[in-house]
């Protein structure tokens, strides 16, 4: 079999994806043996001339991971996508929109200011902020252009498989490279995960679950056998897609949501409403509205890894609430 | 040609309490704004948190739900679970820009067409003052 062409790419991300490629330990070897790696900034060299230079299809599979929030970034998303046969969403940011995502809760102009006028830590009197185009004695230079949103891969381009996760774990790494070299892959569109809910594969006893408290997880002595949610502790399972084998759960920590929404959920910040609202241990309106007040952040928590993916996909801009 | 914002409101009402309710308010001719969509379910519980993301993202500019008076629920508890849901969704609402103005829970039973009429009328008072509600997502930038 000749060897496949093999690019991986960064955009909107914080680099661990990369490095999560590389935790596959000897398997990398296989991947070596597998493929030429054309293209990965991080770990390996190609410029992006020698990209544009290639054929349409001659890359065979792309592992992109990150958001898209930039000009640049766009332009690569697409440039990857005509010259890749495979185009792999991979990673939370990639599918979902990520951490990154967050940012969709601002807009670009609060963004600028916080980070270049109002930070305590900022000096900067005479109010320079980054410009997409500047005129310098030598000519005009330009930046990628920054966008208001952030969007996720597949709504800038078509997207054939998704991995997901932050980072994706090395078993469904290792999944799609078998997949990958035995020439056995699923159906476009298939989110190389599991299908069911976390709470499906999370090992913890899960009893009646009634709750008079909701406690962040550094409130509370955990009980590493009973289920958090039980525990009081806002944990997105119910709403999240398993296979990541209960990283987090299994180490007392709640499940944050990195697989995005389980198969069959539209929007996970409804479904994890739905999921809380229900364990509420109480028929008095007033006893509820306290409860729910314990609640830090429901939007940020239920959406902390796919506020682009969600059904609202951002904050309103004109919406005149606090 | 009268340009007046008309709200779009979308009523999601429980079969056996509010949409009679509702109902009632037809046959009794209590006339209300006919800026309501109503949509038939069995129970204010049946009420997932994603069907009032949907009515917005598909342009909505509010969602009504209604269910049976506390205790009165044909399935006992139903709209208990309604009522644990509220505050929640209209945090989550709050978060993602939406006035909690925009989603409304209440109660309307069998006999109180009057009420609904006097419910839809305030809801489409409060947000022709409001404004529309142009949702900012929900549309790809790309196609």
């Amino acid at each position: 079999m000749p060897k496949l062409n093999l690019a991986v790419y960064w955009t909107a991300a914080c680099g661990g994806c990369d490095v999560s490629i590389l935790d596959i330990d000897e398997k990398i070897l296989q991947v070596g043996e597998l493929a030429n790696i054309v293209l990965w900034p991080l770990a390996a060299d190609g410029k992006y001339e020698d990209v544009e230079k290639m054929e349409d299809g001659a890359i065979d599979v792309c592992l992109f991971n990150g958001a898209i929030r930039l000009s640049e970034q766009e332009e690569m998303a697409r440039l990857l996508r005509r010259k890749s046969k495979i185009l792999i969403a991979y990673g939370s940011c990639a599918c979902f929109g990520g951490i990154p995502g967050l940012a969709n809760f601002f807009t670009k102009e609060e963004i600028v200011d916080r980070v270049y006028k109002d930070t305590p830590s900022t000096d900067n009197a005479e109010g320079m902020v980054p410009l997409a185009t500047v005129q310098v004695p030598e000519g005009e230079l330009s930046l990628p252009e920054f966008y208001n949103d952030v969007f996720t891969l597949p709504q800038v381009v078509e997207v054939d498989y998704y991995i997901p996760g932050c980072p994706p774990p090395v078993d469904l790494i290792v999944r799609a490279i078998d997949a990958i070299a035995t020439n056995k892959l699923p159906p476009k569109g298939t989110v190389i995960a599991g299908q069911k809910a976390l709470c499906h594969e999370c090992g913890r006893v899960k009893e009646d679950k009634k709750v008079k408290e909701f406690k962040r997880p550094h409130e509370v002595e955990v009980d590493p056998e009973k289920c958090l949610l039980e525990q009081g502790i806002i944990c997105c399972g119910p709403a999240t897609r398993g296979g990541c084998g209960g990283r987090c759960t299994g180490v007392n920590m709640p499940c944050r949501g990195c697989f995005g929404p389980a198969a069959e959920v539209l929007d996970e910040g409804a479904k994890m409403v739905g999921a809380i609202a229900s364990i509420i241990d109480s028929a008095d309106p007033e006893e509820i509205k306290k409860i729910n007040k314990m609640i830090v952040d429901p939007a940020g928590t239920f959406y902390r890894f796919g506020l682009p993916n969600s059904m609202l996909r951002r904050k309103r801009k004109e919406g005149k609430v606090s | 040609m009268n340009t007046e914002f008309e709200p779009k409101i979308v009523g999601i009402l429980c079969n056996w309490c509010s949409y009679t309710g509702a109902d009632l308010a037809g046959i009794s001719r209590i006339k209300y704004s006919a800026n309501v969509r109503i949509v038939r379910v069995m129970c204010s519980g049946r009420v997932d948190p994603t069907f009032i993301l949907k009515a917005f993202q598909e342009g909505a500019d509010g969602v009504l739900v209604s269910g049976c008076h506390p205790g009165d629920c044909h399935y006992v508890d139903g709209n208990i679970k309604a009522m644990r849901r509220a505050p929640l969704i209209t945090e989550l609402l709050k978060q993602m820009g939406i006035e909690e103005e925009r989603y409304k829970l209440v109660w309307v039973s069998a006999s109180e067409g009057d009420k609904f009429a006097r419910i839809v009328e305030e809801m489409v008072a409060t947000l022709k003052k409001l404004g529309p509600f142009k949702p900012q997502g929900g549309v790809k930038k790309y196609a």
